[in-house]
């Protein structure tokens, strides 16, 4: 089966230079219908991957080598026009933080409504009950009281919610999660992640899922990406990554991950060998890059 | 005697968000008669949901917040209604490290400055030599103190906040969720560091999180809250081994651990207790927003 997603020896790098690389030759594959994790720490250039796919990377930034393919095209030569087609339509993004995703003076309703008119091209009225259908998929009880609220008076959890049904609305073939539940206590999480991998199962799109949380990967993801300082340090089933992780950098985190089922002394920080053996590998490759 | 003992603590804030023009704001009752001990030395957990009352529960044991009920003693003085004057001396030793260090710092002051301004204020002597002193003990040597927050990272920002209480040599500290921001590697050392300072300075902590695999890591006591009532307390591993309330089951069931567990992500908390346990309450729409 060819990817759906396909970053070839991606670069990208400060002001366009080849000793400042913020992606280190990134190279990873997603499948349609594949669920991937995309793991690593802040700096890792987890965030940095998503952007790329969708053509915002901060103006300081930029690709320097390598390709980024969506069912076969290149999206690094699209136009702004044929980029905005793409997006929402055949991949959209959940984002981190659903408050500055939202706009804080309109209501829920009429935002929606605003974009599905855009993306999928409907009528205002097609596009109010398109909206409720929406929001009743993603399991929120009394659709219209939220289509009138506005998006201060609603939960965390629920503007989530709110932002995971329009993800979904146009039947992307790609949706990229940028940390969908960091802002979440655990409680509202679980059920965030079991809402989209829900809502992924029964539409069917492929789903890269970022996070720092191992944890997390483990319950959503079958495939995973570690990053390190832009370098990807392993690339695996989740199963055998969890059962017998290669990478020292990969092994040093599951130790560092709090488990309320190991003994008060078992959390280990990241050693500082871990630590000088993984940028002695991105000093390495940094040379040979040169 | 324990350092903190609370019997029937009832705490009410206005809500703001049912106030009417020229009208004082009806109160809301946050805190419904909680009893408790916390003793010297002590780390507590106070875990919960969003909204549960932790994080106020926390500001009143260092009377950020004056409690509506019930009394609240700190090492055998009761301080329940104690005015601003009267708790100044007492001030030292309750002190706070925020959640969110890149607001509670002052962008435009060095982390010298910032670590300093507490001890002049208590007059202690040579505020500089101190907090160079405070700052070594979190693994921010010398040259920080001449740096501003946004030239550190999140968790050296964090060791700044703690620094900042350390400092001061106080008896207690209230932490509030001070590392569910953090990078796995970087919560483990805040977590390693928090776990050291309470040995070297005898610390109390009272550690206020939503996750308890961190708690299980850094507590030895645990009380668990559920809309604003203490639901379970106890020692730490007596309740991670038997957790009897369905709350902290449910709060349990709910930490993703890095384990492949086919299902998990369907089971409800009810699913996840033992059989014969009451069922947890309906959880299947989520909180309304945190009221802090």
């Amino acid at each position: 089966m060819t990817a759906l997603l396909d970053i070839e020896n991606l670069s990208v790098a400060l002001g366009g230079r080849r000793d400042n690389r913020l992606l280190r030759s990134v190279s990873l594959s997603v499948s349609p219908g594949e669920v991937m994790g995309l793991v690593g720490e802040s700096g890792a250039g987890k965030s940095m991957i998503g952007k790329t796919i969708f053509g915002i990377l901060p103006r300081a930034a930029e690709v320097i080598e390598g390709d980024v393919r969506f069912d076969g095209k290149s999206l690094l030569t699209l136009t702004q026009n044929e980029r905005r087609m793409v997006r929402g339509k055949h991949m959209a993004l959940i984002p981190q933080d659903p408050l500055t995703a939202l706009n804080p003076s309109r209501r829920i309703g009429s935002q929606m409504t605003d974009r599905l008119t855009k993306i999928l091209g409907e009528r205002r009225d097609a596009a109010n009950r398109r909206a409720r259908t929406l929001l009743e998929e993603v399991h929120i009880r009394d659709p219209d009281r939220v289509l009138r609220a506005y998006p201060h008076e609603l939960s965390g959890g629920m503007r989530q919610r709110v932002l995971i049904a329009e993800a979904f609305a146009a039947e992307p073939q790609l949706i990229v999660a940028d940390e969908p539940t960091t802002a979440l206590d655990v409680t509202v999480q679980k059920r965030i992640l079991g809402l989209i991998a829900e809502m992924q199962s029964r539409h069917g799109a492929a789903l890269l899922f970022v996070t720092h949380d191992l944890g997390v990967v483990a319950k959503i993801c079958q495939t995973v990406t570690v990053l390190y300082s832009g370098m990807v340090v392993e690339q695996r089933k989740t199963a055998d990554l969890i059962a017998a992780p290669e990478s020292p950098y990969t092994h040093a985190l599951l130790d560092a991950s709090p488990r309320y089922d190991r003994p008060a002394d078992a959390l280990r920080p990241v050693s500082p060998e871990v630590l000088a053996t993984m940028r002695a590998a991105v000093a390495n490759a940094d040379e040979a890059y040169r | 005697m324990p350092l903190f003992a609370a019997e029937g603590l009832s705490l009410s804030l206005p809500d703001l968000n049912a106030k009417r023009l020229f009208r004082p704001a009806p109160r809301i009752e946050i805190l419904h008669g909680l009893d408790f001990e916390i003793k010297e030395r002590s780390c507590v957990g106070i875990v919960g949901e969003s909204g549960s009352g932790k994080s106020t529960l926390g500001r009143a044991l260092v009377r950020l917040h004056q409690p509506t009920g019930g009394r609240l003693t700190f090492d055998g003085k009761d301080i329940t209604h104690l005015g601003e004057d009267a708790l100044r001396p007492l001030r030292r030793h309750l002190q706070v490290i925020f959640q969110d260090p890149s607001s509670s710092l002052n962008p435009r002051h060095t982390v010298g400055a910032i670590v300093e301004a507490p001890l002049r204020l208590h007059g202690i002597d040579n505020p500089p030599k101190a907090a160079r002193e405070a700052l070594d003990q979190v693994g921010l040597p010398g040259a920080f103190a001449s740096r501003y927050p946004h030239e550190l990272s999140g968790g050296q920002r964090q060791r700044v906040g703690i620094a900042r209480a350390v400092a001061l040599r106080p008896r207690f500290i209230f932490a509030d969720e001070i590392v569910s921001g953090l990078d796995t590697s970087t919560q483990a050392q805040v977590i390693a560091l928090l776990k050291r300072l309470q040995e070297e300075l005898s610390l109390t902590i009272a550690f206020v999180s939503h996750d308890l695999s961190v708690v299980r890591h850094l507590c030895d006591r645990l009380m668990v809250m559920s809309a604003g009532r203490i639901v379970e307390q106890g020692d730490t591993a007596a309740i991670f081994d038997a957790p009897q309330a369905p709350e902290t089951r449910a709060l349990k069931a709910a930490i993703p651990l890095p384990e492949i567990e086919p299902g998990w992500l369907t089971q409800t908390p009810s699913s996840a207790a033992p059989p014969g346990a009451p069922a947890a309450p309906d959880t299947t729409q989520d909180a309304p927003a945190a009221t802090g």
